[in-house]
Formats: structure tokens, sequence, C-alpha cells
């Protein structure tokens, strides 16, 4: 078990010079010991690479990699002790599920009678031990993705677990039961769990820090409370929720605030911060609009264009100076139809205000 | 139940006429023949089995047919070992991987008589360069002379020929692997060589299979290179199967027992690989394969 930090960037190109040539850009990260941790974005946003470095399979192009202050950029997987689970099921087919499990530890040459019953301890709490003696091809895939767990954890001395998307090919009901699995063994083996998915609902349920990502940048680290409520990045109010958080462009002009043709007053103990912040951007969660009347101060016109039945909400499409808004009202509202107009107030405590993509209030 | 619709038959009518002529109908009159003497056109008479049983006490034959079977074996023995250190030996990608591709494929697409002229002359002592340097190293050589040089020439030929089709199978069946099996392997603490025991070899089984069986019946069948070669001399040291049969059919015109043979031959390869397949199947995957 260790603590993990990274204070590193890597491009795949020798020559990097421009932003886009990295597949991370320079970053520092700290990953404690024990913590669930899911790295969270979409396709090509640098998670896997991020994952490689830690686990050494991929050595970062400049910086380090450290465990417990200790550098191991250079050292391999093996010397790191990782284990790592990948996103298809690794197993050696001509192997039985038993010796699939005990493969790391005859590498290590660890003696037999320690290796049978670390292989039984292992196998009792994946809940493998009826299919032992099974030869592992002939498998499910979820049995096959526990047995890579298993191959992970049958060395007790592991710094870490890290997850390539373990659960991509895994049937949908299948994938809760694994995913209970991997947080009961957080639980009781106190591991540093390192989990890479570009699935928010996984990340989220998993781990207790989400590190979200997009274009080889960490944007925001934080739980998923944190990520929900006050995104610190456009990306992450976009990413996150779904749908995501809704975006106006507005323009603060001394206490008031501009968003197309309405002007609307400047929420009370913020208004010091954004006093001088010119354009902004305003980010609403469809959680938090709320429908309201027309002669409230502080609601914005809008043109409904789609209502939903989500099931428990109504979720409401609309046009709000050009920009889509929608929003999420509860059941017992009298739906608006669509044409129809409706009045949002978008300005309350779930509020944010971002500057260049980023969050200023 | 199922109903049964048996109209069906008529769907594979089409297959069933072009495999007729193209293979039951040639098979046939080799069938013909080897059940009549033919004295001539006017002239037949119905032997029965008696061209087989007079085919298969025939101590030539008998000769032929283990010469070919060491051959057939010395060949799978050389060739798939040598194609899978090849194939791991070579480069995964770029423009050295492209090259050596080419430069492999190359050999597979000289036609067979040439392959045998071209040993011709690279095996001569006078003017061969492969020939003349044995010679120049004191070592007594002729794939004419001697029947074990002879051999080795024919063998050392069909390796150079062939080796390359194992070794390209292979190649794609090593790029098939995902890199997350390596990847595991690292993290696991496998040696190289249990990478190749446990991942590359299983995963390669699909096409070594295909190899074993393609350089199992082509050489059972091989003809033209030795024949271009050795004439399958010394003596009878390079005559192998289809050689005999060809001495038998029209050398000799010996038409009712060279047909026979055909026959006898066509069994023994299906027989061989029959058994090859089986084995090979059993040897990789055992029955719960059949799951996936």
């Amino acid at each position: 078990m260790a603590r993990i930090e990274l204070d590193l960037a890597h491009s795949y190109k020798s020559v990097a010079a421009r932003d886009e040539d990295y597949a991370l850009l320079p970053l520092k990260m700290t990953f404690e010991d024990g913590g669930a941790y899911a790295l969270l974005g979409p396709s090509g946003c640098g998670k896997t690479t991020m994952l490689n470095i830690i686990s050494g399979l991929l050595v970062p192009s400049q910086g380090k990699v450290s465990f417990d202050g200790r550098d191991v950029t250079h050292q391999t997987p093996q010397e790191r002790n990782i284990a790592q689970v990948f996103q298809f099921p690794v197993i050696y087919d001509t192997m039985s599920v038993v010796e699939n499990l005990a493969f790391p530890l005859r590498n290590r040459r660890i003696p037999e009678a320690q290796i049978q019953r670390r292989v039984r301890e292992v196998a009792e709490m994946l809940e493998l031990s009826g299919q032992l003696e099974q030869r592992a091809a002939g498998l499910s895939a979820d049995v096959k993705q526990k047995i890579s767990l298993g191959r992970g954890l049958v060395r007790n001395d592991v710094s870490a677990v890290l997850f390539d998307e373990p659960l991509t090919v895994i049937d949908p009901h299948l994938k809760w039961q694994l995913r209970r699995k991997l947080k009961q063994i957080h639980h009781e083996l106190k591991l540093t769990l390192i989990y890479v998915t570009h699935d928010q609902v996984e990340a989220l349920t998993f781990a207790d820090q989400v590190i979200v990502m997009t274009q080889g940048k960490a944007v925001q680290t934080g739980t998923p409370d944190q990520l929900f409520e006050r995104p610190q990045h456009t990306f992450v109010g976009h990413f996150i929720g779904s749908p995501g958080m809704n975006f106006l462009d507005a323009q603060v002009v001394g206490e008031q605030l501009k968003i197309g043709d309405s002007t609307l007053s400047l929420p009370a103990g913020r208004a010091q911060t954004l006093s001088s912040a010119g354009r902004t951007t305003v980010g609403i969660r469809p959680e938090f609009v709320r429908l309201s009347d027309s002669h409230d101060s502080g609601a914005l016109r809008a043109t409904v264009s789609l209502v939903k039945d989500i099931g428990t909400h109504w979720m409401i499409s609309a046009t709000v100076a050009d920009r889509l808004v929608r929003a999420r009202v509860a059941p017992d509202v009298r739906a608006p139809r669509v044409g129809d107009t409706v009045w949002f107030t978008v300005i309350g405590p779930h509020t944010c205000f971002y500057k260049d993509d980023r969050l200023i209030a | 139940m199922k109903p049964i619709n048996q109209n069906a038959w008529l769907l594979i009518l089409p297959v069933v006429l072009c495999v007729a002529f193209s293979a039951i109908l040639p098979l046939m009159t080799v069938v013909n023949y080897s059940v009549q003497d033919i004295i001539s056109p006017e002239r037949r008479v119905f032997v029965g089995t008696e061209w087989f049983k007079m085919v298969m006490r025939d101590p030539e034959l008998h000769e032929a047919l283990l010469r070919q079977i060491v051959f057939s074996l010395a060949v799978l023995l050389v060739e798939v070992p040598l194609g899978i250190a090849l194939a791991l030996s070579m480069p995964a990608s770029g423009w050295k991987a492209s090259a050596v591709l080419v430069i492999l494929a190359m050999s597979l697409l000289i036609p067979w008589n040439v392959v045998g002229t071209i040993w011709q002359i690279f095996g001569r002592t006078d003017i061969g360069l492969f020939g003349a340097a044995l010679a120049k190293l004191g070592i007594n050589y002729s794939y004419t002379g001697y029947a074990t040089d002879a051999w080795a020439t024919v063998l050392l030929m069909d390796v150079w020929h062939w080796t390359s089709l194992v070794a390209l199978l292979c190649y794609a069946g090593l790029r098939a692997i995902p890199d997350a099996y390596y990847q595991a392997a690292r993290i696991d603490g496998a040696s190289k060589l249990a990478v190749f025991r446990y991942i590359q070899l299983p995963k390669l089984r699909g096409v070594l299979m295909i190899a074993v069986l393609l350089r199992f019946m082509d050489s059972f069948m091989i003809y033209t290179e030795p024949f271009v070669l050795t004439g399958g001399g010394p003596g009878n040291s390079t005559t192998f199967l289809s050689q005999y049969l060809t001495q038998k059919a029209v050398g000799q015109f010996d038409v009712g027992p060279a047909a026979a043979f055909s026959l006898i031959y066509f069994l023994i390869i299906l027989l061989l690989c029959f058994i090859l397949y089986n084995w090979m199947q059993r040897v990789g995957g055992g029955p719960e394969r059949a799951h996936e």
C-alpha cells in the first residue's frame, strides 16, 4: 500500500511543442493511501495514459512518479508491486482458475503452501471457490474479470489496484454486483484503488474522490457532491449530470447581470467577487432551475421546445436568449406544452459563475 | 418439432453439381481405372481389388511411403519452430515490419519448378554459391551423388521455400494478441518464457493448426522441387510418393495400379490430416473450449 504522487507530463511524440502534442499536460496529483479514486473523462482525455504511468507500463516523458516519497519513475510494474485490471478480461487460457490465481505468486517463487492458502482466501472473497478447478477459458466475461482482479489481489502487499474500464464487457445486470464487490474489497482490504472510466455513474458510485479529465488535463478533483454542486470548470458541469449543466452567456454591469435582453440582480454575497468580472458564463444544473411566474424578478423568459416525462420528473427543454436550457421540474407542476412561454429562475445559491471556463463565484 | 421441408434439398443442388463435376466425377474415373485391367481400349477386364492388393505389397511403395512420412515430419519439425521463432523476432510495426514482410513473402511467390532450378544451380559445387562454399570449406558435398546430401538439400529447399508461410501466419496470430495480455503478464511478473508458454503459444493455436495442416499436406504431396533438383535420386533416395505415382502412371503407363495407389494416397492424407487436426484440438483446448 502506498501514497502515490505524480508530478509529470507525458507526450507520445518525441518533440512536444504545443499543448495538443501532450497526452497529459503537466500536472501534480496525490493519491492518498487507501483511497478509492476514479479517473473520469471522455475517450482520449489521457486517463488511461495516467493509469499506465502509475502502473509503470509507461514512463512519463517528463517528471516523476513517487510511491511513499520513493521515486519509482523508472521501475517496472512488478517492482512497484501494482495490480491492474484491464478493459477486456485477461486470463491465461490454458490454465485452470486456481492456476491463474496462483500465477503471480508462482512467478515470485513463493512457497507452495502459502500460495495455496492465499489463493483459497482470494477465491473465497471473490466467490470463485466453486470454480477453482475449471479451465478459465470457458468461463463468462464477468467471472474472467473476477479472475483478473483476483490475480491482482493474491499478492497481499500490492501498492495499489488499478482498473482500466473493467466493466465494459460485463452484462449490465452483473455490473452492479461486481461494482459492489469492488466496494466491499476496498472496505475490507483498505487498498488504494484507482478506477478509470468514462461512465459517470460508475465513477460517482465507486470513488470517494473523482478526478475529471479532459484533453490531457485534470480539471477537478473532488467528491461526487462537489463535482455536482460546485463544478470548478465548465467541462465538469457539462460532463457530470444527465443532462449536464446549462450555460448562459452573461455580462456583469455594476450590480446587475445582463443575460440576453433581461437584467437580473447578482446574488447577494457574491456581487462583490463578480462586480469586476465583465463577460461571464452562468452555469446552472437542470435540477436547480425553477419554474416561476412572469412577474418574479430574476426570472428569464423561455420558449418551450420539448417536454419529456422522465418518470419522477418532467424534463423541460426551452430556449433562453438563443441558448437551450433544460429544467427538471417536479411532477406535481402542470407541465407546459411545446411553444408555451415559461419563466425560469436561474439565479440562486447553486448558480455557478465562470470566466474562461473556470469557476469564479 | 420444427417443420421439415424436403424442398430445401433443391437449394444445395447447384453445389452438389459443381462438386460432382470438379471432384467426384474425376475421382470416379480413377476409381474406374483402379478396378479394371485395361489392355486396350476394346479389351478391359474387371479385376476387383487386385490392383490394390498388388500395390499394397509393393516394397518400392513401402519405402517411398516411409521416406515420405519421415520427410513430412522433418518439414514440420523444422519449419514450425523456425516459423514461430521468425515471427517472434519480427518487428511489430513501422517500415521495418513492412520490409520484413515483403522479403518473407518473396519465396512464396516463386513457382515450384523455379525453386527447384534455383537450388539445382545454388547447390552446384562449381558455380553454385551454396555448393561452392561447402566445397571450399572442405566438405565433400554433392546432392546428385550422396543420398544424405540430396535429402538435406531437398529439406533445406522446402524450408527455404515454405518457412515464410508459417512465419507469416504466426506473425498475423501474434499481432492479434491484445496488448493487455502482455501488460498483465508484466504485472504478474511473468518471464519471457512464461509469456511465450502461457500467452503467445495458446493464442497461436488456431494459426498453428492451419500452418501445420497446410505444410503437412503440401509436403506430403511434394513433387516438382525434388523432381527438378534430384529427379528422385540418387537411386531412389528422394523418390517421394507423388513421384513414385507419376513413374507408375505416366512412365510405365500402369494405369490400374497407379489409380489404385492414387486412392490409397488420398486416403492416407485424409486420415493423417484428420488425426493431426484432432490431436491439435485436444492438446490446445480440451472440450471446454467449445463454449467460446
